[in-house]
């Protein structure tokens, strides 16, 4: 019994991963066999993160997207149950019926077209430098530009925020002695004050991710294209970059998500400042009208449209990309 | 695959201009962490009126953090052993959770493992904002705000960490030592647990540490969930000190000292930790 069983299981790993190599076996009795003997095993093991993720994600989720479609309204004078009723897009026409909410829609587009390329560019630039044959020291500088990824988005906010106030800013108080008045908070800066401690933040993070790529080309690339001549410049351009491109592609994605979030920054800033209203970006609007607005069903409707724009942008970016050339990933 | 060798012969004028821009980039993201240390040596009037990258004549570091771990009864301390357990409690669930996940779906064909597994990818693209706001409405109806557990755990459950453990299970986990177990009659629970896990170390430290610094970097989830200052996380006090400036100047002493304490705790565990990080995961995570 037990023999028959190992036997089973030996043949499934060959049809399963590896169908190239090894005697190809029908279908039925790839699958049949191993299946019946692991079945309790991968339950044990898929089970309680699939549990976990089903509570805290996807249920949520589906709480959001049914409370977008319901109104809330007290009853009566306020007393007794309020009463919920169905109003399908109602609350989706009125987030985006409203004025305040449009412009931090519209915000939140300008801040990505600031952030996104800033930090794929920055990223890109890092990483090529450090990996250059020309850098010395390139662990040191990999170990410093990491280092604010553990520093939280609250507190480098926080940080920043004093750098950007003449009162506490080195950098502005040296530049106002050499006659130069810059107020990093005003209106016209504040997109680019905000996008700085993102780069910040996650420029070493994405770097990290491409010089992990960079060191998996095969070193014999590189000598080849030395023997044919290939300046640095031109390995960098040639080999480097196309190889390195689907991380790239995954940074920008990863890049665009992290954007459409934009929440702590300017909730750090805004009392240093004019230039950020309380409902800055969509999701400082949806939790003001969670929490001090009270009206959840209108914060999950502009909660889903955020999450619904992050999708379109992902997904149309990797369309993109995977038309012009082969399949990223 | 390192190239160790470097070649000798570099122009002079590419090595200065490479070695320059780093210097810079350097210096850009040293910068707010050289203010900080320098602004916690300061007393609170100093912080406005000296220049912002030298230390005054009369530093008072000590009386800094002293004031830092006695103000409000020491709470600081709570929110460092709050940032602490948070972060490794829930980092050390995560990773159990999707390493077992991981390896299941990387070696089990199962019914239904790839529509699994791409629910699950859908999760690392889903915004955390949209997961916060709802998740109070449904630990509010189970009375589980404003509990450790509500911080705790969804903080225990990672996507991405799911996709590392498969990634690496297939890369690191060879088919023919799976069936040499089974032949030797191990179970699939024994054969993961003992052989498995262990050949995946790299990927089970580097899922650990990912979601370590994501639960310590969190804040938008405690903001919604907790309520009672004794249970914060350093993030939320420091921001709770923050919004007292405009009554007490002296809190800005407190937020500057304070997140120099943390930074520095911080910054010593990523270099500390400097070699278990294995981003080599994510970029082969790309390629398959």
């Amino acid at each position: 019994m037990s023999q028959t069983r190992a036997a089973g299981r030996i043949e499934r790993p060959a049809a399963a991963s590896t169908p190239s190599h090894g005697t190809p076996l029908t279908p039925a009795t790839a699958r049949a066999k191993p299946l019946r003997h692991s079945r309790g095993a991968v339950l044990v093991m898929v089970a309680p993160f699939a549990v976990m993720f089903a509570a805290f994600f996807i249920a949520p989720i589906v709480y959001a997207i049914n409370d977008s479609l319901f109104s809330t309204k007290a009853s009566g004078l306020g007393f007794g149950a309020p009463e919920k009723t169905f109003v399908l897009f109602d609350n989706y026409a009125a987030a985006l019926g409203n004025a305040s909410f449009r412009e931090s829609l519209g915000r939140l587009l300008a801040f990505a077209a600031i952030e996104v390329p800033l930090m794929v560019v920055t990223a890109v630039a890092l990483a090529l430098l450090i990996d250059s044959a020309s850098a010395r020291l390139p662990r040191l500088f990999r170990v410093v530009f990491f280092i604010p990824y553990g520093v939280p988005g609250v507190i480098a906010a926080l940080l920043w925020g004093f750098l950007y106030i003449p009162a506490t800013s080195p950098i502005l108080q040296i530049l106002s002695s050499l006659g130069i008045d810059l107020n990093p908070l005003d209106t016209d800066s504040i997109l680019f004050a905000i996008a700085n401690i993102a780069l910040w933040g996650f420029a070493g993070y994405n770097m990290l991710i491409l010089i992990a790529a960079l060191n998996a080309v095969p070193s014999e690339l590189y000598e080849a294209a030395k023997i044919d001549g290939a300046s640095e410049w031109a390995i960098t351009w040639r080999i480097k970059l196309p190889l390195v491109r689907p991380s790239v592609i995954l940074i920008t994605v990863f890049t665009i998500i992290g954007t459409l979030q934009l929440f702590v920054e300017p909730l750090v800033l805004r009392p240093l400042t004019t230039a950020i209203s309380s409902d800055y970006t969509p999701n400082l609007a949806a939790y003001n009208q969670s929490f001090s607005q009270g009206n959840p069903n209108l914060a999950a409707a502009m909660a889903v449209l955020v999450a619904l724009l992050g999708f379109a942008f992902s997904f149309g970016f990797l369309r993109l990309v995977n038309r012009r050339g082969d399949r990223a990933w | 695959m390192v190239r160790t060798s470097r070649p000798i012969r570099q122009p002079l004028t590419s090595t200065l201009v490479v070695n320059g821009v780093l210097a810079i980039a350097a210096l850009y993201f040293l910068l707010p962490i050289l203010w900080v240390l320098v602004a916690a040596t300061k007393s609170p009037g100093e912080l406005f009126s000296s220049f912002g990258l030298w230390f005054t004549d009369s530093p008072q570091a000590w009386q800094n953090i002293t004031n830092v771990f006695t103000q409000d009864g020491g709470i600081f301390t709570s929110w460092v052993l709050n940032s602490i357990l948070y972060s490794a409690a829930g980092a050390l669930a995560a990773t159990v959770l999707s390493a077992a996940c991981g390896y299941a779906i990387a070696k089990f064909p199962f019914k239904g493992r790839e529509l699994l597994f791409s629910i699950i990818l859908g999760g690392v693209l889903v915004p955390a904002t949209v997961i916060a706001l709802p998740l109070y409405f449904l630990l509010n109806a189970v009375d589980l705000t404003g509990t450790y557990w509500s911080v705790l755990l969804p903080s225990m459950v990672s996507p991405f960490g799911v996709y590392l453990a498969r990634i690496h299970a297939n890369a690191a986990v060879p088919d023919e030592i799976l069936e040499a177990a089974r032949i030797d009659g191990a179970g699939d629970l024994r054969i993961f647990g003992a052989i498995a896990a262990r050949m995946m170390t790299p990927a089970l430290v580097t899922i650990f540490l990912f979601q370590f610094v994501t639960i310590w970097n969190n804040y938008l989830l405690p903001l919604v969930m907790l309520s009672e200052t004794r249970t914060f996380p350093l993030t939320l006090g420091l921001t709770l000190w923050n919004s007292q400036t405009q009554r007490d100047p002296a809190f800005y002493q407190l937020v500057v000292t304070g997140s120099a304490l943390s930074a520095i705790l911080l910054v010593a565990l990523m270099i500390g930790l400097q070699r278990f990080w294995k981003a080599d995961l994510t970029a082969g995570a790309t390629k398959g």
